[in-house]
């Protein structure tokens, strides 16, 4: 044991045990430091992976052979698609984990995995040499040497926790602080502020009365996280559980609103405004007489659920008296109160579309560091900045994604482009061509640049030729097919669909919003038999060929759109102009563009502040 | 950025002409070649905007004219930079001497349509607005130069900025429902959704369709002179024109290739376009002219059918139904020519032959300039066009013209979809669609208001 590796990872949390998997799978000696080895990929707010954009994310991560989409489908207790009435861009898988098994199921994967080593301990310093990073000094006093070393300490960052108007200095309930790296970094120039988010209180299951709630069951058809074949879900399937808060409840709140860390003061940073706590709930949309609220299970085997709808750092008793106003919670006993916490995170425009920061060589940002929330996108970074920390070590092109090939891409030029100033989630109305990121054809998008960098496996990369395979021979037959009206206008009438008047290819009908491939199959032997033939992921194979089929005319437009828009993202623009000479720019337009240096003209269009004016300014003075 | 200078009226000998520099050195450019009457007068230290008479010398302090000279400082100035106009007397030779003086002392002769690039260039205007200088310049009637002080004072902008907040709107509420579908958020109803669509429609219809205005206020309504080949067509022509711009001849058919001009008709342009005489011809270039013929009785506005009632043809039917399948919708007005060689009596014979024809009925002679004002006055009527009142947002430019048409398809497939119930995201696609058209004429769309709007005015958050 010599301490010295290619990469080095700070934290295990979801992004850096992705960041540290990836390295490692490409072949770099990598060390991933942990304060706990027990709280590996910990699950610091509720336990569920995915959801709308973010379920997108997941998909994307396993598509380029990340282990998150994996680890959700060996833990999780309750699937759902979301948005399955909308359009296939919409559909967003979410899932409820057991938390202890999530940890398993990361801390065997991690320990798995040839090259990669783990430490217990803190980083209170990182070995910095003429603008390049070499290495990190513990707590325990190691020195330790890396090429490459990628942060991901998420809110550990001299992390403060709320309790009404108790603070306790934590990165988590719990678990310490981690105290020096922010201060380093700063004394070398990097931007740093503080950011606030928050949990609700965990509550006994045996003090829960679900009979005055609404039960929210999960789904049991073929969907899950991962492309991969042997990936399934192997737990018990659990419900969640829906009640209201009610004006009682309000009233409850409004008296503790003097002890608010929130509004008297205590906190000063910036909370995400999709994601409030139940004090500004009330105070924000005081007209609203009633909140949602959701329990979700923590566990097969746990009695402990977690409030979701109910984040606060209120007092510890006026949130246990507003809990007991609520139906079937009357008689609630909390395992512990929900807090805020306050952390420290790096201005993400420092940082390249590698996510290296620009200041430091070989120095990598990934997860709520960067400002961000949620563990899909914090997931989605450790990959790509894992990825590119190992590229670094090795030489080659560096890794990017762009807006129009995945949400990770969106997410990321998104950082480093336009900044935070609240703590960044995830929407599909951040992306531009939400067509094309859908969760059905992430390998389709992506699998193959995972391999092409080495870090998707054969097994995955040949699992994705024989799905398209199968999918372009189910095409290929439902194109060609021809339906004659006497075979079919029986069915189409049960359906309440018009009956042909001629005969029609079979892909005639299945652009009908009514009909679906699995129904037509019932009428037509030939395509059952077709579809049979398929064999393993048939349902898969069938819903991915079947959304080509119906929305083939809207995604040709938003890849026209997309191919017009790209134009901008081919013009270089890096080191071609001095922007402060130019007067003819806005001093905000000057100072944003000199600060952030974008490499393109698409990309600088997209700086807050620069206006379509600016861009044409600069299109004029580039000769266009 | 170099100090640039050209001469800034029209090429040619006028009563004076104006050379205009512009550029960080454009007063010290000035200074070195100009006398002030008043000697304790000194150039550099000039008022904004205030003229001062002198002479321009050449570097033997030899005379060259008598000038006044006025000074711009920036950002106050139509570049936003220095600028000096220099006016002088209009003598080509005089102008050439002070532009050439000028280069002397390091100015640069400006490209082509510099100086409102750099107005551009130094946000003195946006996109639409320069463009719109362009058009202010190239005005020749009251109303189109009207149109064109509209657009450059931003009216344009505006209704386009207007419409965006309506958009942004829109999207907001449909983003509402697909990123927050698990939260429990109030959805706007499908009827709301679709009066609003079906508003934004109307105005994005309305600008479209003042193109049909704008374009002929701009470029002039379409006028086809039609009919058989010698009835006088391009003498008419040559008459409301005033100068020899057709072919004239006795041979028939002379005029083969389709010949425009446009007049000024009481403050009205019109665009007239000579078209190849139509009658049954062999010859192979003939018949394509022919053909182009109808092309242009289709692109017009009003036709003029021109008759010579002298001799009326044989093939009258076929020719009124050649025109006539052709010109639907359109005013016709037809000329009877040659009046002048026809006796009163065959004209009631005349009267009566066209009793059933719809058109309006004019009797000239383009030779003889017998009624032509009768004629003018015709056209006017014809032309129908809208008071523009300075308040009007005319669309007069095709760039323009076509990101609306584009945009209007998308905002009418919003409505189909409404109708038909397909999901949001569908939606969303085509209202950033119509977004994005609209961005081309002005600016750009950016998602981050998407998701302000939306958590400015929604509880949001579980």
């Amino acid at each position: 044991m010599d301490f010295k590796y290619d990469v080095i990872v700070i934290g295990a949390g979801h992004a850096g045990n992705e960041a540290a998997c990836a390295a490692a799978n490409m072949g770099s000696k990598t060390l991933l430091i942990t304060m706990d080895m027990n709280k590996i990929g910990q699950m610091s707010c509720n336990p569920a992976v995915g959801g709308i954009a973010k379920g997108q994310i997941v998909r994307e991560i396993d598509a380029l052979g990340g282990q998150m989409g994996i680890v959700t489908d060996r833990s999780a207790i309750q699937f759902r698609m979301l948005n399955r009435s909308k359009g296939p861009a919409m559909w967003s898988p979410r899932s409820q984990s057991d938390r202890h098994e999530f940890i398993q199921q990361w801390v065997k994967t991690i320990t798995n995995t040839p090259n990669l080593y783990v430490w217990q301990d803190t980083v209170k310093q990182l070995i910095i040499e003429k603008g390049e990073v070499k290495g990190v000094i513990t707590a325990l006093g190691v020195e330790m040497k890396a090429k490459a070393v990628v942060l991901t300490a998420g809110t550990f960052l001299s992390g403060l926790m709320h309790f009404g108007k108790n603070q306790l200095v934590g990165g988590r309930i719990s678990e310490p602080a981690s105290f020096g790296i922010t201060e380093q970094l700063k004394s070398i120039g990097f931007i740093t502020d503080r950011m606030k988010t928050g949990t609700p209180c965990r509550i006994d299951g045996k003090s829960i009365d679900f009979s005055k709630m609404t039960e929210q069951k999960g789904e049991t058809d073929f969907h899950k996280f991962s492309f991969l074949e042997e990936s399934q879900r192997e737990l018990k399937q659990m419900s969640c559980w829906i009640t209201n808060t009610n004006q009682t409840t309000h009233d409850e709140l409004r008296k503790g609103l003097v002890d608010s860390p929130l509004y008297n003061g205590q906190i000063q940073s910036i909370g995400p405004r999709y994601c409030p706590s139940i004090e500004t709930k009330i105070i924000t949309f005081a007209d609203k007489i009633s909140h949602q609220l959701f329990l979700e299970p923590e566990g097969v085997d746990s009695q402990e659920y977690y409030l979701n709808g109910f984040s606060s750092s209120l007092p510890l008793r006026v949130q246990i008296d507003a809990i007991h106003t609520i139906q079937g919670l009357e008689n609630a006993q909390l395992f512990r109160p929900g807090y805020a916490i306050e952390y420290d995170f790096f201005d993400p425009t420092q940082l390249k579309h590698t996510l290296e920061t620009k200041r430091i060589k070989n120095l990598f940002f990934a997860g709520q560091v960067n400002g961000t929330t949620g563990y899909e996108e914090a997931g989605g970074q450790g990959l790509v900045a894992g990825i590119n920390a190992h590229i670094n070590c090795v030489g080659g092109n560096e890794f990017t994604l762009g807006r129009n090939e995945a949400y990770i891409g969106v997410l990321i030029d998104d950082l480093v482009t336009k900044g935070v100033d609240e703590p960044y989630r995830m929407f599909t109305s951040r992306a531009e061509y939400r067509l094309l990121l859908r969760q059905d054809d992430a390998d389709m998008r992506l699998t193959e640049k995972g391999y092409a960098i080495g870090l998707t496996t054969k097994n995955r990369f040949d699992q994705l030729n024989s799905k398209k395979e199968k999918q372009a021979i189910l095409t290929d037959f439902i194109k060609s097919y021809s339906i004659k009206p006497t075979q079919i206008n029986d069915y189409l009438a049960s359906k309440d669909s018009s009956e042909l008047k001629h005969g029609c290819k079979l892909s005639d009908l299945v652009l009908r919003p009514q009909l679906s491939i699995e129904d037509l199959s019932e009428a037509i032997p030939a395509l059952k038999e077709k579809i049979e033939e398929i064999g393993s992921r048939k349902e898969e194979i069938v819903e991915a060929t079947e959304v080509l089929l119906k929305y083939e005319g809207y995604i040709e437009r938003e890849k026209l759109i997309a191919e017009k828009l790209l134009r901008l993202e081919h013009i270089n623009i890096r080191g071609r102009i001095d922007y402060n000479s130019i007067q003819s720019l806005s001093t905000e337009a000057r100072q944003k563009l000199t600060r952030i240096d974008p490499e393109t003209i698409g990309q600088a269009s997209r700086i807050p502040g620069i206006s379509p004016s600016d861009v044409n300014i600069m299109l004029v003075l580039l000769g266009r | 950025m170099s100090t640039i200078t050209a001469i800034s009226t029209a090429p040619g000998v006028g009563g004076i002409a104006v050379i205009r520099v512009s550029g960080m050195d454009a007063v010290m450019h000035c200074n070195a070649i100009f006398v002030p009457k008043r000697k304790s007068f000194f150039l550099l230290e000039q008022k904004a905007n205030l003229a001062c008479f002198g002479s321009i010398v050449n570097k033997q302090r030899e005379l060259i004219d008598e000038v006044l000279v006025t000074v711009f400082r920036s950002p106050h100035s139509f570049t936003g930079e220095d600028v000096v106009e220099i006016s002088c007397h209009g003598s080509l030779y005089v102008q050439q001497q002070i532009l050439q003086l000028l280069i002397e002392q390091g100015c640069v002769l400006a490209q082509p349509g510099e100086f409102t690039q750099r107005a551009f260039l130094n946000s003195k205007m946006d996109l639409s607005q320069a463009e719109a200088v362009a058009d202010l310049i190239a005005s020749t009637s009251a109303a189109s130069h009207r149109m064109a002080l509209n657009q450059m004072r931003g009216g344009f902008s505006n209704e386009l900025l207007k419409l965006r907040t309506q958009l942004l709107d829109f999207v907001s509420l449909v983003e509402l429902e697909l990123d927050f579908n698990e939260e429990d958020v109030e959805f706007a109803d499908r009827g709301k959704l679709k009066s609003l669509a079906i508003t934004i429609g109307r105005l994005i219809k309305k600008l479209a369709d003042s193109f049909r205005v704008g374009n002929a206020l701009k470029n002039g309504i379409p006028v086809a002179l039609v009919g058989e080949t010698n009835v006088g067509k391009s003498t008419l022509l040559n008459v409301l024109l005033n100068e020899d711009r057709a072919i004239v001849s006795e041979i028939h058919g002379t005029t083969r290739d389709v010949i425009e001009d446009t007049v000024n008709i009481n403050g009205i342009i019109f665009r007239f376009i000579d078209t190849a005489g139509i009658r049954d011809t062999k010859d192979k270039i003939e018949n394509m002219g022919i053909e182009r013929t109808y092309q242009k009785i289709e692109q017009a506005d009003i036709v003029l059918w021109i008759l010579d009632c002298t001799q009326l043809s044989e093939h009258m039917e076929w020719l009124t139904n050649k025109i006539a399948e052709r010109a639907i919708g359109k005013e016709i007005i037809l000329v009877f020519n040659k009046i002048d060689k026809l006796a009163e009596e065959e004209r009631e014979v005349l009267d009566q032959l066209f009793e059933q024809f719809k058109g309006k009925r004019i009797y000239i002679s383009a030779r003889e300039h017998v009624n032509t004002e009768g004629l003018k006055k015709a056209l006017i009527d014809a032309a129908q066009l809208p008071e523009i009142s300075s308040k009007d947002i005319v669309v007069s430019n095709i760039r323009h013209y076509e990101a609306l048409q584009n945009a209007l398809k998308s905002i009418n497939r919003v409505i189909d979809g409404l109708d038909s119930g397909i999901s949001g995201d569908f939606l969303s696609q085509d209202i950033r669609e119509c977004m994005h058209y609209l961005g081309e004429i002005t600016g750009q769309i950016s998602n981050d208001e998407i998701l302000g709007n939306i958590f400015g005015k929604f509880c949001i958050g579980k």
